[in-house]
């Protein structure tokens, strides 16, 4: 009893710390009664009650885990390495279904999810809901030149409503704003009239909260935020994870830590919305010392669940979006959040450490995300990238030929390398011609990634390490 | 005994060699790669005058067992004969005596070397047993092996094991194929009907060993005191050389494999030195000693006379025009599909990739280590060796006239990459000679060609110079393509000087189907 007095003071100085929030904490009440003492996380249905956070401008009480429609289930079963394979709607309705059933009722898509077809496959899992159970956030995805002008844009926007079988948005994002900095937001949104256009569409009811999605250049975050008085956003979908909390910096100069963005918003009161919380995953696929740490202290919870509880602990998040490609994914996530069990303070300290731990590994810091793709020259950009975070986490990156086990290093480098790539989409067909890093939001110089990964495997195969 | 001897010894061989052409990783070489070189007419080829010799000595003194044991054409003959002979005693017993076929024999023998003088390296291959069973491997088994190490690299991959990996399987050759499969089943036929049809009236080693063998030192020897001339012994011999009624063996064609003694109930037959039997005739061997190595001398020396050189005229000729016709089909059966940088408006999926194509080249390419073409098809056996080891996809069978079956080099798939000299360390007849990575990084087979209207920074403006950043010799700059402006597309420019021809460029290159920097082969290779 004393032992979870002092956890429950300590959660509370936390708070105090991470800033004072605009948001109810739904749920947070019976947290500490309830996930304590659950069989292990992967398959079981979590019996807890979902927490729920409250919006303040529309009240709506929105699911701590909102549902990711960027990693959809192909039919051959892999999200990773789908390629051009279908998606398997069967799948996708299931976990939907399940997912509703769990509690969860934020879906995230957009029009270029998954070779453009997200939107579509979203809007049949949840026609098949009635209309008062979900919310849908989708957005206004014109990256491409040709959907810059006024109609274009209005196009693809009528285009998702049609796609998603509603007449109203639930949340609507300007996306990707930051990436290719001020001038892509005067080209997107603020010159051509369309932002002027979504504001309407807000007061015409058709958008029930307006917000945006930030990656890259903080320029254009800290503009649009000092214009809060007039555009009035209703929320912003920032990246937040327990690496990029403190070192989205350091990983790229050209990023900004996820406190500073938080604290951006929480000063404002808008809600935000966690993009990332995993890092595609790398935060539950990690170096095995890494996994040790967290499963001494908690043996009976997933990797995973250390990175939801970080994101959703904070109290101006309203949802933290997880791209759920597997039933397990959804299940072991749910488990987290029914209800959500926040960190102490001295295990948010723990988190810092690994984190610092984790730097210490030189991952690209790809998430699978796939905005890079289609390459047009074919290279299969994020296989190669993960392939080769997987073998640092495995140690088969060996520096040099006098390196322990360098034999069965360079072989399983290789190996999987031509497993996991096939040949004509490996690195060394890289040209280089750039189309790809405009499009990547962890901002990764790819050519030069792919360059060197290439450089590497040319040394390997032939034994000049 | 003696017959165990040689069966053991024949399956040693014959395995070894077998495997020798399925493995694809270059590994049982290493134990087993002399058991190739010591086969006769690749040693012939590579004038590699101390096998010529032991194989001579070895026949003179023991007759043919190298077409028992050391042949693995002559072994896989055993093996489909062996077969036919379980099902009863009567196909057991299903030979006859006959006359030795001597006009279809040394007839074949004299083509044989005419085609050798002549250059026609594709009947040179035809005929030749080691390389017909080479192709035999490599052609039919080795892609149902491969599809078994697939299988099992497919459940390794899933186990997170990295014991197998797989490998492309992908028909290398047409006609290649066809002369293999055809090959297949008229050895299976005539072995299965009559034993060693092939060994006595085709095969040119047969013929010039069965020669040998008439003086051996050690002969299989009837007793006519002995033998009660039951006619055992011609009815289970599958070389048709045992005439019970006269009591006589015809010992060019008797392959010693030793089956008649054992058969023959009366101990009528036995195996020893010839001398001191009754119908030996003296002074044999020391005269025909030194036939064979006067010959193995002299051939080669005589394939740089004038016949080789008319014959290596019309080659190229005849090979461009097959590469055409085969161009021009292909061209038909593939999809006109080109890859056009595209806006990007969703995200994932793949781009296609076309199959890359042939380009048309003036000259073929031949590995490092084959010093040159007029060399390289001299030389070279058509065995396949070097096309089953060949990890990169580079080599295969080509498609010339004069030249089918002898392998040649070509970059859609692979290239003839800096780390491996695979081909040139099993090749058995001095085709490819034996070369060091080190000396390969030197040894210019071919230079690049450029092509302005292919080149992606012209077509697509975009940036590349992927060639350049492949290129192992460094022979590839990428220079502005307007001299005068700064900020015009790159393009590589090839420092021909400096260029091994190993087709990193070509194979790299972004252009598809045809790519904008292509090899052309060299006649005769040369050091940087």
């Amino acid at each position: 009893m004393e032992a979870k007095d002092s956890k429950n003071i300590s959660r509370r100085d936390f708070f105090k710390k991470m800033g004072a929030a605009g948001l109810a904490t739904a749920g947070l009440a019976a947290c500490a009664d309830g996930s304590k003492g659950t069989p292990g996380t992967s398959g079981a249905a979590a019996e807890g009650e979902m927490t729920y956070r409250t919006n303040p401008t529309t009240g709506d009480r929105v699911s701590l885990l909102g549902f990711g429609m960027m990693r959809l289930p192909s039919v051959g079963g892999r999200s990773a390495r789908e390629g051009n394979e279908e998606i398997d709607q069967e799948m996708v309705n299931m976990m939907v279904d399940y997912a509703i059933e769990h509690g969860v009722n934020y879906f995230d898509t957009s029009p270029a999810y998954c070779r453009g077809l997200s939107e579509r496959a979203t809007g049949i899992a949840l026609s098949r809901h009635s209309r008062d159970k979900w919310f849908i956030a989708t957005k206004l995805s014109n990256f491409a030149p040709s959907t810059w002008t006024y109609d274009g844009a209005v196009a693809m926007y009528r285009n998702s409503m049609k796609e998603l079988q509603v007449d109203y948005i639930d949340y609507l994002l300007l996306h990707g704003i930051g990436m290719d900095g001020m001038e892509a937001l005067h080209n997107r949104y603020l010159d051509n009239g369309v932002l002027d256009f979504l504001l309407k569409e807000r007061e015409a009811g058709r958008i029930r909260n307006l917000g945006f999605s930030y990656h890259g250049d903080i320029e254009v975050f800290d503009y649009l935020l000092t214009r809060h008085d007039v555009y009035k956003w209703d929320f912003v979908q920032i990246q937040l994870n327990y690496l990029d909390w403190k070192f989205a910096k350091t990983i790229n100069p050209r990023n900004t830590n996820a406190e500073y963005l938080y604290g951006e918003l929480s000063k404002r009161g808008i809600p935000a919305v966690i993009m990332e919380p995993l890092l595609g995953g790398r935060l539950s696929n990690v170096p095995d010392n890494i996994v040790a740490q967290l499963k001494q202290r908690e043996p009976e919870r997933s990797v995973a669940s250390w990175a939801f509880r970080f994101a959703g602990s904070f109290p101006g998040v309203m949802t933290v979006l997880s791209g759920m490609t597997r039933m397990e994914h959804l299940q072991d996530n749910l488990h987290t959040y029914s209800p959500l069990d926040p960190l102490t303070e001295e295990e948010f300290a723990f988190l810092q450490d690994t984190a610092t731990l984790m730097m210490q590994f030189d991952t690209i810091p790809c998430n699978d995300c796939k905005y890079c793709m289609p390459c047009p020259y074919g290279i299969d950009i994020p296989g190669v990238l993960l392939h080769y975070n997987k073998c640092l986490n495995e140690g088969n990156v060996p520096m040099s030929s006098g390196s322990r086990d360098y034999r069965k290093a360079r072989r399983a480098f290789l190996v999987g390398y031509d497993r996991s790539v096939p040949r004509l989409r490996q690195a060394s067909h890289c040209i280089g011609c750039g189309q790809c890093s405009p499009h990547c939001p962890q901002r990764i110089d790819i050519p030069a990634e792919l360059h060197r990964i290439d450089h590497y495997v040319e040394r390997l195969k032939q034994e000049t390490l | 005994m003696l017959k165990k001897i040689r069966l053991t010894l024949a399956i040693i061989f014959f395995a070894a060699i077998t495997l020798l052409f399925l493995d694809f990783t270059g590994t049982i070489r290493t134990w087993f790669g002399w058991m190739a070189k010591i086969q006769f007419l690749p040693a012939v080829l590579a004038l590699n005058l101390g096998v010529i010799i032991l194989l001579v000595a070895l026949t003179l003194i023991f007759g043919r067992v190298y077409c028992s044991v050391i042949c693995p054409m002559g072994v896989f003959q055993d093996l489909v004969s062996w077969i036919n002979g379980r099902r009863s005693r009567k196909s057991r017993m299903r030979f006859t005596w006959s006359p030795a076929k001597n006009a279809l024999r040394y007839g074949m023998l004299a083509i044989f070397i005419i085609a050798l003088f002549a250059g026609a390296g594709s009947v040179v291959a035809l005929l030749a047993p080691y390389s017909s069973y080479g192709r035999i491997v490599s052609n039919l088994f080795a892609p149902i092996w491969q599809w078994g190490n697939n299988a099992l690299a497919f459940f390794a991959e899933r186990l997170d094991s990295y014991a197998f990996y797989s490998t492309d399987v992908w028909l290398k050759s047409l006609p290649t194929f066809i002369i293999a499969a055809a090959t297949f089943i008229a050895i299976v036929i005539l072995a299965w009907r009559n034993g060693r049809t092939y060994c006595n009236t085709i095969c040119p080693v047969g013929t010039v060993l069965g020669f040998l063998s008439r003086f051996s030192l050690f002969q299989v020897k009837i007793d006519g005191e002995k033998c009660r001339e039951c006619s055992l012994c011609t009815r289970q011999c599958k070389a048709s050389c045992i005439d019970y009624k006269n009591h006589s063996i015809d010992h060019s064609r008797c392959v010693s494999c030793f089956n008649c003694i054992g058969t023959c109930t009366h101990g009528a037959i036995s195996y020893g030195s010839r001398f001191g039997a009754k119908s030996a005739k003296s002074g044999g061997a020391a005269t025909t000693g030194n036939i064979p190595v006067g010959m193995s001398g002299n051939r080669p020396a005589n394939t740089s006379g004038s016949g080789f050189v008319a014959g290596k005229k019309a080659a190229p000729a005849a090979e461009d025009k097959s590469r055409r016709s085969f161009l021009a089909v292909s061209a038909m059966l593939a999809t006109a599909a080109t890859v056009k940088a595209q806006e990007k408006k969703v995200d994932g999926g793949l781009a296609v990739i076309v199959d890359k194509k042939i380009p048309e080249r003036a000259t073929k390419i031949v590995p490092a280590g084959a010093v040159g073409l007029r060399n390289f098809s001299r030389h070279c056996t058509g065995c396949q060796l070097c096309v089953s080891v060949c990890p990169n996809q580079v080599l295969r069978p080509s498609a010339g006239l004069l030249t089918l079956m002898q392998p040649e080099m070509s970059y859609e798939r692979g290239y003839c990459r800096p780390e491996c000299v695979k081909c040139s360390e099993v090749c058995p007849a001095g085709a490819i000679r034996p070369i060091t990575v080190e000396e390969k990084s030197s040894i210019k087979i071919g230079h690049t060609v450029w092509v302005k209207q292919n080149c992606i920074p012209l077509t697509d403006g975009v940036e590349c110079g992927n060639c350049a950043r492949h290129c192992p010799a460094g022979a590839i700059l990428m220079v502005n393509s307007d001299p005068n402006d700064p900020a015009s597309p790159k393009i590589p420019a090839v420092n021909e000087e400096r260029c091994i021809g190993c087709g990193a460029c070509e194979n790299l290159c972004p252009a598809r189907p045809f790519s904008a920097i292509y090899v052309e082969g060299h006649q005769m290779h040369s050091e940087i």
